[in-house]
């Protein structure tokens, strides 16, 4: 079965402030990482791949990423996190892609490998759109189940899983070709191992582009892109207000009046 | 598409080099050059630029006729024939909207055995009320839904069709935008139409560090998700005000790949966290799962939910669920009390955007106080129990107290 986890490399957040006189995004000593969420899209592909060969059903694992060639570095990490394959999408025809023509891109690369289950992180902490993963559904014409929580059971035909929604859980059985968005809580992600460093330094990442996916040209990057940032500013500075110390029960009688001018009690 | 500096404007200032998310912005002496391979075309550097010395120029028509697209559309969640907490915040935004493009605003429910709750809905102040009513739609499943959605947008052409950014519209619209290739701005928390007569998008990024204005120009209609409570609420009247027009269900939409067995509450959730206008929330600080019963009976007592920092679910303190923060759930209650949580960024982007932040911690140099509306330096374990004592006190019946 052919196991596809779509990665994306995103700021470690913590560096990323805006400067209150210059209003604008400061990255001292930019790093990049894996989106968190997709760390865990990947550790369940690579468990999926081992309860299948349980089964006796052999598996591959794929990692898919789309950026500029940097992106690289995030891909030979997933390898070293059990990923058994990896494809870079660059191409100059995909810079300033939004969801739409990022999933457009990444649904082509989903299908060339013959996926029948596809793994994303819930959301990317960068944009917190939540929306690529439900695109790619459409563009490859996969079922779709987001907030992914546990996977109960999982054969070559079908998963059963668990959705973490606002207030519980839904079971829901899955036919694939399926594509998953998972939470946090489904796992926890496994560190890197020896022979996953081997495999990284030595992998040879295909480069695939908008030509070799023969996708077409209107439809990538800025583009086909249908949505445009046309302003990016920073929010309102929340700074910190008024403080006391002291004696425990005088700070409950203030923290008290505090909320009852706020909710009523 | 193409992005250029103007020499003879660029004053070398390196604004935009900091500007620069990717990184793509270099100094050649005293200019500033842009290295097309990594941009991004996000607009970033020509909003930092004091010079208008960046240009970012798009070529770019509309494929169809943008002006037969008329009306505001609103998703009318439902849970068992019960609307969203988000749909009434929905309601008011798109109001505002169609009352400026001079349009009308139309409702569209999808489930089954919808009659009360469509009647419910036509009291809002809401011109139509669409309802799509069949027994395959009676839990939200993505591909019926989807499919059904895109079909009435391309029968009706609505302008603007707004959803909430919970966890049916979040990826159900996305669906829907791809199906009709037009643009989505995700969790926005903010809704203009502009002099231009578009849908001016205002939303957070990175984790609320960054606000983004987006557009859809091109392509209609023009479809958003938005944050729960950020938008005040509409208020529905005493009588129906809007038309109710039943849809005929086609049964090709309605085949789906996943099947629903089975639905678990999550009772550890008295108050689900989302939706509660009060968050009382654990973190380290307060030392063992145990004492996170205190946090429990003082959110009992506001009426409000618990949430938990990301510290406190890694120790298994708490469940998953209640994680508030970046890779848990984003909240924006009235009131989020933090208490015993030291404030990493990672738990800001979660809550930032509280209406009022109160914190309750040991450290004084703790990284929540500079968020907080209220900063309490003590012991949680002290001044909870403190509080929960003054609290039950002032609503314990009038004559226990003698007074």
């Amino acid at each position: 079965m052919n196991i596809v986890v779509c990665i994306k490399q995103v700021p470690q957040t913590t560096n990323v402030k805006i400067d209150p006189v210059t209003n604008t995004l400061v990255r001292e000593g930019v790093e990049s990482q894996i989106n968190p969420f997709d760390l865990y899209a990947l550790e369940e592909a690579v468990r999926v791949k081992e309860r299948l060969a349980a089964q006796g059903v052999e598996s591959t694992v794929t990692v898919v990423s789309m950026g500029p060639p940097q992106v690289d570095a995030a891909l030979r990490e997933a390898l070293t996190l059990g990923a058994d394959a990896a494809v870079l999408l660059s191409d100059r025809a995909f810079a300033g892609s939004d969801t739409w023509a990022t999933s457009y891109a990444l649904a082509a690369a989903v299908s060339a490998l013959k996926a029948d289950l596809v793994f994303c992180g819930m959301q990317a902490i960068d944009g917190d759109t939540a929306q690529t993963g439900p695109g790619i559904t459409v563009h490859a014409e996969y079922a779709l189940a987001t907030y992914v929580s546990k996977i109960d059971e999982i054969s070559e035909k079908r998963a059963t899983v668990h959705r973490l929604l606002e207030d519980g859980y839904e079971v829901c059985d899955v036919a694939l070709p399926a594509l998953f968005t998972v939470v946090k809580e489904i796992n926890e992600p496994r560190t890197p191992s020896l022979r996953g460093k081997m495999r990284a330094k030595s992998a040879q990442i295909p480069v695939w582009t908008a030509a070799s996916l023969q996708l077409d040209p209107e439809r990538c990057g800025l583009k086909g892109s249908p949505t445009q940032v046309v302003k990016v500013f920073s929010p309102e500075h929340r700074a910190g207000g008024e403080r006391w110390e002291g004696d425990p029960t005088e700070l409950a009688a203030k923290l008290l009046e505090i909320v009852r001018e706020r909710v009523t009690v | 598409m193409s992005i250029r500096v103007i020499e003879d404007k660029c004053k070398g200032c390196t604004l935009c080099v900091k500007a620069c998310p990717t990184m793509a912005v270099k100094m050649e002496g005293k200019l500033a050059t842009i290295a097309v391979e990594s941009c991004n075309f996000c607009g970033s550097c020509v909003s930092a630029c004091k010079f208008k010395a960046i240009t970012i120029e798009i070529e770019k028509q509309a494929r169809e006729d943008l002006d037969a697209y008329t009306g505001v559309w609103v998703f009318g969640e439902q849970h068992d024939g019960q609307l969203a907490g988000v749909v009434p915040e929905l309601i008011g935004a798109g109001r505002r909207l169609a009352d400026a493009r001079g349009c009308a605003l139309g409702v569209v429910v999808l489930g089954h055995e919808l009659d009360a709750l469509g009647a419910a809905v036509a009291k809002y102040p809401v011109d139509k009320v669409y309802l799509y009513d069949h027994p395959k739609l009676a839990r939200y499943r993505p591909e019926p839904y989807s499919r059904v959605l895109a079909n009435l947008c391309r029968r009706y052409k609505p302008e603007i069709v707004l959803a909430g950014a919970t966890t049916i519209g979040r990826g159900f619209l996305s669906r829907v935008a791809v199906d009709l290739y037009t643009g989505l701005t995700a969790d926005c928390t903010g809704l203009e139409v502009g002099e231009d007569g578009l849908l001016y998008q205002t939303r957070p990024a990175f984790g609320g560090n960054i606000m983004a204005t987006i557009l859809c120009p091109y392509t209609r209609p023009q479809m958003a998700t938005v944050r729960h409570k950020v938008m005040p609420a509409a208020l529905p009247g005493d009588v129906a005000r809007a038309a109710i027009i039943r849809e005929t269900p086609v049964e090709q939409l309605l085949t789906s790949s996943v099947n629903i067995l089975e639905f678990i509450p999550d009772f550890t959730q008295k108050v689900n966290l989302v939706d509660a206008d009060v968050i009382v929330s654990g973190g380290r600080g307060m030392g063992k799962p145990e004492h996170f019963a205190l946090l429990q009976e003082l959110a009992d007592l506001l009426g409000g939910a618990v949430g938990s920092s990301r510290a406190a679910v890694d120790a298994g303190w708490m469940p998953y669920p209640h994680q508030v923060g970046q890779t848990g759930k984003t909240v924006c209650p009235k009131l989020y009390i933090a208490c015993g949580i030291s404030g990493a960024v990672q738990h800001l982007a979660g809550m930032s955007s509280s209406d009022c932040i109160i914190a309750i911690n040991k450290d004084k140099d703790a990284p929540i106080f500079q968020v907080a509306d209220f900063g309490f330096v003590g012991d949680v374990l002290e001044v909870v129990p403190a509080l929960i004592t003054q609290l039950k006190a002032a609503r314990a019946p009038v004559g226990v107290c003698g007074a």
